[in-house]
């Protein structure tokens, strides 16, 4: 791996593929805590479905990486109980769309195990899940899920934008006392970015990245957007629009007072989700910022999935998620 | 395995008689309005959790169920804790943030009740993997009803059970009915087959036993938590019992055959148990020594304070 991974990217980073990113923060996770194992399907012997556990199972052995039947409900509910006895597990739901089968354990039981007991367990489990659109998968293997278990209060969320957002989040999730969900993006998996690993590089729980600081418009993204924002951003630059994209990196805690900040200082907000609009985090950053008042120079634009759902037809796929031109041209909207 | 001795069955004697009485108890102050919700009585289920808790360890972790005031009991839960959690009190084992349902002492071993069918058993099987990862004598007992064996849950877990020999013991309370639906008229087995039946499927031991008798229930957790510490993988133990109330408050039971509830009556329990060890004749003066016990605790429990929204608060997420 480190013939791949390693390069002369400044201030001491590799560079690495966000998997690979994923990959080192499992390892680095299971080398610093003996209490951290891997459940899933196929990410023992086989790698994982997105390769993100190579070679952990050969490092840490059949009692630390399993290899799961297809039974998300199931094995998540397991990972509740050895949380709940001193073990930190992660589980992989290879697709989002899967973790609807693993509904009960992921949305009633994690959540609220604590608060029944009236604080007397916690439950220490983290929940990845790799979603997103891009690979013409049809609609039961594209969704981003990110904002589904939003009501399920007790669960913390996080989003990767990037691969040191997959490796600090990831690793900051599994040493969190509370269930966290992480949710992936398979259309960033092969995208390369620099990477600084370490003990000391856990993200902290809540707190969104500005992933590009500047001065006109503020937009917030999550996940396979905000390289698209960051895409907008390069081409809007060139016509003079200085643009701010926010990683949102964190659901529940939701950290309004950053984007907050940023909308003040420029006067305009768009959001680029990879979801529909309603009932999503992008609508409560509109919400949260309308009750405070927010000294907004023109009405916000959420840049969001058209209220249709995703088919494996190229043309159609492409229709349906939020491109880089989409995203320019909110910002533009919202310019003039 | 050793047989219990005589004065450890004279203490589980004492333990049924007091969740009779204390069940006896919910109803009267629910009642009585200090109650919030519903409750899900066991009177006649007594023997199936006296006699498995009675074969676990000290260390041994419990899932129980809405229906899981007898587990609490038996475990040994404070009485006062217990009652003030059914009301919704400061003072209860759950802080008030619990209730009937999921009334339990982590410190006793109980790491969850949830009310969702079934949604123990995964739970229970993931304690057991901790004990089997860690090389402990040790296991997890998981108590569910009848009306648990249909859900996805069930299924799921024991595959995984059974498969990576997790330290666990499945109890199936089968009290005849799931809500308010005779079991057989939910539950696709072959005729007259047990529910137990059902761990044949994934190579898993299983065993029946009479549910109204504790030191036959004892004596097959006993060997199922033997055979689990082992390594020897999870047992299926269907216990045949009965309940005595309806479903929940609001239900009679009015869908049960004539003479039904009689016929099981006249199997009782604590009657059993009291035969077996020559006590029939003492049960009054336990009965009546308890009583105080349940009356004086449930008393102090009603002057508890309410919890607060600030505490609750509190509850929701560890440090």
């Amino acid at each position: 791996m480190s013939s791949q991974t390693e390069s002369a990217a400044p201030g001491g980073a590799e560079v690495v593929t966000y998997r690979e990113a994923i990959r080192l923060a499992l390892d680095d996770a299971m080398a610093a805590d003996e209490t951290v194992l891997l459940l899933g399907e196929d990410i023992a012997k086989a790698g994982g479905p997105f390769k993100t556990t190579v070679g952990l199972y050969d490092k840490y052995g059949a009692d630390r990486v399993f290899d799961t039947p297809i039974a998300e409900n199931g094995f998540c509910g397991i990972a509740l109980g050895m949380a709940l006895t001193g073990l930190r597990p992660v589980t992989e739901i290879m697709f989002s769309d899967f973790l609807p089968t693993a509904y009960d354990a992921i949305a009633m039981e994690l959540p609220r195990w604590r608060f029944m007991s009236g604080g007397q367990t916690s439950a220490p489990v983290t929940v990845r899940a790799s979603g997103g659109g891009g690979g013409r998968f049809g609609a039961q293997t594209s969704s981003t899920g990110e904002s589904w278990f939003l009501q399920f209060y007790g669960l913390k969320i996080a989003v990767a934008g990037s691969p040191q957002g997959a490796y600090g989040l990831l690793r900051a999730a599994i040493a969190h006392n509370n269930p966290v969900v992480v949710f992936d993006h398979k259309a960033m998996h092969l995208r390369k970015g620099p990477l600084v690993r370490g003990d000391d590089r856990l993200a902290e729980v809540g707190k969104a990245v500005v992933a590009r600081a500047g001065a006109d418009v503020t937009v917030v993204a999550s996940l396979l957007m905000v390289h698209r924002s960051l895409e907008a951003a390069e081409a809007l630059a060139s016509e003079g629009i200085d643009v701010e994209v926010i990683d949102i990196s964190w659901l529940r805690p939701l950290d309004v007072a950053t984007v907050a900040e940023s909308a003040a200082r420029t006067g305009r907000l768009v959001i680029a989700e990879e979801q529909y609009h309603d009932g999503g985090w992008g609508a409560s950053i509109i919400s949260r910022l309308a009750t405070a008042a927010a000294p907004l120079a023109t009405p916000p634009v959420a840049v969001s999935m058209p209220e249709i759902l995703i088919s494996h037809s190229p043309p159609l796929e492409d229709a349906m998620i939020p491109s880089a031109e989409r995203i320019a041209e909110a910002v533009r909207s919202v310019c003039r | 395995m050793t047989a219990p001795s005589q004065a450890v069955l004279r203490s589980w004697l004492e333990q049924m008689v007091l969740i009779r009485l204390a069940e006896d108890k919910v109803m009267e102050i629910y009642m009585q309005g200090l109650v919030p919700g519903t409750v899900h009585l066991c009177q006649g289920q007594e023997a199936a959790s006296v006699g498995a808790i009675g074969a676990l360890s000290v260390d041994d972790w419990l899932l129980c169920t809405y229906r899981g005031h007898h587990h609490a009991l038996a475990r040994g839960m404070d009485l006062e804790a217990f009652f003030a959690e059914i009301m919704g009190r400061d003072t209860g084992a759950c802080r008030g943030m619990g209730g009937s349902s999921y009334v339990i002492d982590a410190s006793l071993g109980m790491i969850g009740s949830p009310a969702i069918i079934g949604a123990g058993i995964p739970v229970a099987t993931g304690a057991g993997m901790t004990a089997r990862l860690r090389g402990e004598d040790r296991i997890a007992m998981c108590f569910f009803g009848d009306g648990a064996c249909n859900i996805g849950a069930f299924h799921e877990a024991l595959n995984m059970a059974q498969l990576w020999r997790s330290q666990v013991v499945f109890l199936i309370e089968n009290n005849q009915y799931g809500e308010y639906t005779p079991f057989r008229d939910s539950t696709a087995l072959p005729p007259d087959a047990p529910i137990a039946h059902r761990a044949s499927a994934y190579g898993m031991a299983h065993t029946v036993v009479d549910g109204q008798d504790a030191i036959a229930v004892h004596e097959v957790v006993a060997q199922a938590r033997a055979q689990a510490v082992a390594g020897d993988g999870p047992t299926l133990i269907e216990a045949q019992t009965y309940r005595y109330r309806g479903h929940s408050r609001t239900d009679p039971g009015a869908y049960r055959p004539p003479g039904e509830l009689d016929a099981w009556k006249e199997r009782d329990p604590i009657g059993i148990l009291a035969a077996r060890i020559g006590a029939s004749g003492e049960v009054d003066e336990i009965r009546e020594r308890l009583q105080r016990d349940v009356d004086e605790a449930a008393d102090r429990a009603a002057e508890g304070p309410w919890p607060t929204l600030d505490q609750a608060r509190n509850y929701v997420f560890a440090d």
